[in-house]
């Protein structure tokens, strides 16, 4: 060999070397369904963000199994008489990753940056006239009008669940990403071994000091029981399960329904660890043809059918649910109303509808998300479905990322613009008036679709300060009614994840969020 | 030779230049939205003008070419719209799956293809050389995924031999590196060999016409001898050519590659940066991707006076 | 620039693909007429829809009733894969089409005109110095994924070939006699470029023009493949592929028959292109 040839085998090696980190056998390792891209948690309302979330950062409150609101950082609080003023206290031990202490400035900094964004929160500044720390471990939030939800606004777990970050960090214009991820969660966030789109590292956060209940959802005692999980992408659902079965990785958050019979059930424990699941649905383009016309609008409603295409998209009944409720079903506010239009097809009625609106063939431009497997049958078989029913249907596949540019797209369909887009929310985001954004009709400049119904604004503004929940969910009813009668949107009903767990692994808790305290690893 | 060096080094530069150019065209005559991407789902139309405005987007077109040339030149590649990490280190850390796998796969080609040509030429026109000469073919007419899916069925599902998908960098454990770079290796060298291997055969066959060959017989020498000595001697400037120009198949095959294997290189980067309309990382990329293209070829032009010291410039 | 030069025509340089007379080239013929009969007749023959949903018959194995197979929609794979020919061959007989008259156009003016000559060169080494699979996949997935761009992404990378092709023969023949003779009796330069010099291009645009669709199949594959290509449901052989990723495991055959005619299409393509070449242009076929 000569020295030519040694000099350069020892480059080799050298750039070889610096190719990848040792892996320790005792880490935990993941794999989500898809991959974790902003690592904002307020700007972003991204699942994979939220689930890295809840890793590094803490919440005021946390849901409980029964769906109840539990105190999470917070020791104590106490209502005034009236209900307009909340005053909060902190509990001991709160310390940020950094090890300096949480205190309530930090608090309300969060809250600032959280009330700009998720739409609860914003519901909720609009009635705040004070927001302010006394001391380190108390602030108090004073509101212009009773409403019976702002403990529930704190706990929620989707859409923006209100993380407690630093008040430097939460200083970040809500329009900007944040740039430093300490958090006071029980895990850490290792920004420098982060790889976007290969891997992320998380680390057991030592001076976390967890509360003393029993773990249940998001309350009770958040312990990290492994040293360090590392969050491993995999875009092909058959590498995860193949991954899955030879113990290369230990927790799977999706298992394609199709893959099920690939997964060897001696090594391998398959769950559904959210059971709540997420709700599909579709929204109209209320600006342009053929979707100005109220009755074209109805004629696509019943045009579509939950049962086919649910069938398509997940195979097998035993995946998917069907369900009329615009805000859920089995959730608070669950209701019947128009049920029927949007879950069973009926081409007749449509056709009918179709012929009283003249209805000229001006096509329906339908984008399909293509890259979204839990999405990838729906829009081919609405097209379908509106087809048989007389409508002209142009089906326009893209991705998501494109879907979120082409969707501000408020032209014809001839000039770039849409009639319908489907998307799927987790059930705890639209079971209510105040954080669903299916029902938003407020014009121009609110959420894709662009419905004016002043009505449904009107009514959600009576749901955030009803007292009763007999009276909010009356009032959920009649928003549910106009909004099927307006095409605002529709339902398709909804489905749960199964997850797949390594034999090895304990203590994983249900939740309808992927959380990961309280796991443990045997002989790791 | 140092003046033939500059002066094909300085053909490069335009050839950049344009590159950067065309880079800048294709991304910012597109109709895609950056703002809208990094606003997220419930973004407001107030939200999006805000960051436009934020990221530069809104002045003219020739200023926005300017500034982003001025920051690539400085080395500032800019930060990834969704990850906010800094494009260079996003770039750096999928660097060593790409590179192990390219020298591997040129390595391999390299050791199957020559043999493969030199054997097919000593063999002129018998069965065994239209043997060779038909599975070279049909390594370059295979779509580089339906081979890597082949290879998957037989020798990972059907014999069990190999992971089916994934990658283990070679520090990590030597031994299962070498288990999941194989098949992409192999993958990826179909082409590689099917160009070699018929470059080396009709070079070798064009120097085994000439003349010095003839009388080199004449005199007796063994037939392995000429075919070894001379034969193959003369070939290495195709051959070199043909490896250089062959980096463009190289690298579209590191693409398809990657995603078919699940290997987080620079491929997979490509098709993610993409997917996700990241526009500084695919600017970036496709930067880097050209460069190392265009340093290839030029290895190749100053290897030639290596190989072939009657190419005077 | 010599190794710049040599980009994506390595087929042509690398030599013929098989000896001469094997009888090869005639089984390609016959290989590539059945294919693309069955594109041209093959929808009016079969009776299943490519794009019907049928959420009942998902991922069926192959049968009498589904010769290839269902795929996740339920959809039939035989009557994707036939139809996915049709789409295959347009595209790529459409890209060649345009890459050759654009290229050829941009060629001849480069060759003749001197003051033209460096511009357009200088850009087209720009464009081929992208590699070619990383130009497409950019420039589909900025501008979406339709016909128009995808046949755009194969040819944008492609014509500059032409076009360094076309130039050279026409820098070569502006030296010949009856060229300059054409010029100096002021014959319009429309004429002589027509006249003289665009016959000569045909004999090696044509072997090219070959090279060009097989390249063009293989890349409208890869792109569909990467999700970045036709949209989903065109029945395409890279879409069917694409679609067939995931349940590779327990129904190999939703990659293997679309591949299988890719594989043979892109591979007869080659080996006619290689036969054209030894027929109309004798100088480049290698030595025996």
């Amino acid at each position: 060999m000569t020295r030519k040839k040694r000099t350069a085998l020892a480059l080799l090696a050298t750039c070889l070397a610096l190719a990848g980190a040792p892996v320790r056998a005792s880490d935990l390792k993941v794999v989500m369904e898809s991959r974790l891209g902003n690592l904002d948690p307020i700007l972003s309302a991204s699942h994979q963000t939220r689930d890295h979330g809840y890793l590094i950062y803490d919440t005021l409150f946390g849901l409980d199994a029964s769906q109840a609101v539990q105190p999470q950082m917070v020791e104590s609080y106490t209502v005034s008489q009236d209900g307009k003023v909340y005053s909060f206290r902190l509990r001991d031990g709160l310390t940020w990753h950094d090890g300096k202490p949480v205190t309530a400035a930090d608090v309300v900094a969060s809250i600032k940056r959280w009330g700009q964004r998720d739409r609860m929160g914003m519901a909720l500044t609009s009635i705040t006239t004070d927001l302010a720390a006394p001391d380190d471990r108390t602030f108090a939030l004073t509101l212009s009008q009773a409403s019976g939800v702002v403990l529930e606004a704190f706990a929620k777990p989707s859409g923006v669940p209100l993380f407690i970050m630093p008040a430097r960090v939460a200083a970040t214009p809500v329009t900007e990403a944040i740039t430093d991820y300490t958090g006071s969660g029980p895990f850490v966030f290792k920004a420098s071994a982060y790889q976007p789109g290969v891997r992320a590292i998380y680390e057991k956060n030592p001076r976390y000091v967890p509360r003393s209940e029993a773990p249940s959802w998001f309350a009770g005692a958040k312990v990290a029981k492994v040293d360090r999980i590392e969050r491993i992408e995999m875009p092909d659902p058959l590498t995860a399960v193949n991954a899955l079965n030879s113990g290369e990785i230990d927790y799977l958050q999706n298992i394609n329904v199709d893959l099920m019979p690939l997964v060897q059930t001696s090594e391998v424990t398959t769950r559904r660890l959210d059971a709540l699941g997420y709700q599909v649905g579709y929204r109209l383009n209320h600006l342009q043809p053929p979707f100005t016309d109220k009755r074209v609008r109805q004629a696509a409603l019943w045009a579509i059918g939950q049962g086919e295409i649910m069938q398509a998209q997940f195979g097998d009944p035993a995946h998917y649910s069907l369900c009329g409720a615009a805000f859920g079903c089995g959730l608070p506010y669950a209701s019947d109303v128009s049920a029927a239009m949007v879950m069973t097809a009926d081409p007749a009625k449509a056709k009918a509808l179709l012929a009283e609106a003249r209805y000229d063939g001006t096509p329906v431009g339908l984008i399909h998300i293509s890259d979204i497997p839990s999405l990838s049958s729906v829009a081919p078989v609405m097209a379908q479905q509106l087809r048989a029913a007389g409508f002209k249907v142009e089906l326009q596949a893209m991705d998501f990322m494109t879907m979120l540019s082409r969707r501000a797209n408020q032209g014809p369909v001839s000039a770039g613009g849409w009639s319908i887009f489907v998307t799927s929310w987790h059930n705890t985001e639209i079971q209510d008036p105040l954080r669903n954004f299916m029902i938003v009709a407020e014009g121009k400049g609110s959420y894709a679709g662009w419905a004016d119904v002043p009505q449904i604004g009107a009514l959600t503004r009576e749901f955030l300060t009803a007292k009763t929940q007999d009276e909010r969910k009356a009032i959920a009813g009649r928003i549910q009614g106009i909004a099927y009668d307006e095409g605002v949107f529709a339902p398709l009903g909804s489905f749960a994840r199964v997850s797949g767990v390594r034999k090895e692994i304990e203590g994983v808790l249900d939740a309808p969020a992927n959380i990961f305290w309280n796991i443990s690893k045997k002989g790791g | 030779m140092l003046g033939y060096l500059a002066r094909r080094v300085a053909m490069t530069l335009p050839v950049m230049g344009v590159v950067a150019l065309i880079v800048f065209a294709l991304l910012h005559l597109a109709p895609g939205d950056p703002a809208s991407i990094m606003a997220g789902d419930a973004a407001s139309p107030a939200e999006l003008a805000e960051i436009r405005a934020r990221l530069g987007l809104d002045a003219p077109l020739a200023v926005q070419f300017v500034t982003w040339l001025g920051q690539i030149l400085q080395g500032n590649l800019g930060l990834s719209l969704h990850s906010h990490k800094p494009v260079a280190e996003m770039i750096g850390s999928r660097l060593g799956p790409t590179f192990s796998l390219a020298v591997a796969t040129v390595t391999v080609s390299l050791l199957v293809a020559i043999p493969m040509g030199v054997y097919a030429a000593w063999r002129r026109g018998r069965l065994s050389d239209r043997l060779v000469m038909a599975v070279a073919v049909l390594g370059f007419s295979t779509p580089v995924f339906v081979v890597g899916y082949g290879l998957i069925y037989l020798l990972s599902l059907k014999a069990g031999w190999f992971p089916v998908q994934g990658f283990t960098a070679l520090t990590t454990d030597p031994v299962r590196f070498l288990r999941t770079a194989t098949l992409p290796t192999l993958t990826l060298s179909t082409v590689y060999i099917a160009l070699v291997a018929r470059i080396t055969r009709s070079s070798v066959l064009e120097v085994l016409g000439e003349d010095f060959v003839r009388t080199a017989r004449a005199k007796g020498v063994p037939e392995a001898r000429i075919v070894l000595r001379h034969a193959l001697r003369n070939a290495a400037v195709p051959i070199v050519t043909v490896v250089g120009s062959g980096a463009a198949f190289l690298i579209g095959g590191v693409v398809v590659t990657e995603s078919v294997f699940n290997i987080p290189g620079l491929g997979r980067l490509v098709v993610e940066s993409v997917l996700a309309r990241d526009y500084p990382l695919i600017q970036s990329l496709i930067l880097l991707l050209s460069l190392v293209y265009i340093l290839i070829n030029l290895a190749v032009d100053v290897l030639y006076t290596v190989f072939d010291p009657r190419i005077r410039y | 620039m010599s190794a710049l030069t040599t980009t994506g025509s390595a087929p042509r340089r690398a030599g013929r693909l098989l000896p001469r007379g094997s009888g090869l080239s005639a089984c390609a013929a016959l290989v590539l007429l059945v294919i693309g009969l069955s594109a041209l007749v093959g929808p009016l023959v079969i009776a299943a829809d490519p794009l019907h949903i049928d959420p009942v018959n998902r991922l069926k194995l192959p049968s009498a009733a589904f010769w290839f197979g269902t795929d996740a929609m339920g959809r039939d794979v035989f009557a994707r894969v036939v139809y996915g020919a049709r789409t295959s061959l347009l595209v790529g007989l459409a890209s060649a089409a345009l890459s050759l008259v654009l290229g050829t156009l941009i060629g001849l003016l480069a060759g003749y005109f001197r003051l033209l000559d460096g511009i357009v060169m200088r850009v087209m080494d720009g464009i081929m110095a992208i590699p070619s699979i990383v130009l497409a996949v950019a420039l589909v997935a900025v501008t979406g994924a339709n016909l128009g761009t995808v046949l755009l992404a194969i040819v944008l990378p492609d014509f500059p070939r032409v076009v360094r092709l076309v130039r050279g023969v026409i820098l070569g023949l502006r030296q010949e006699a009856y060229v300059e003779a054409a010029v100096s009796l002021a014959t319009p330069t429309w004429r002589i470029l027509l006249r003289h010099m665009l016959p000569n291009t045909l004999a090696p645009l044509i072997v090219q023009g070959s090279f060009l669709v097989a390249s063009a199949v293989l890349t409208e594959a890869v792109l569909s493949f990467l999700g970045v290509g036709l949209p989903p449901e065109v029945p395409s052989w890279g879409n069917v592929i694409a679609e067939g990723r995931t349940y590779f495991q327990i129904r190999p055959g939703l990659i293997f028959f679309p591949g299988l005619f890719l594989a043979l299409t892109v591979l007869n393509i080659n080996l006619i292109g290689d036969a054209l070449r030894d027929a109309l242009d004798p100088k480049l076929a290698t030595r025996r």
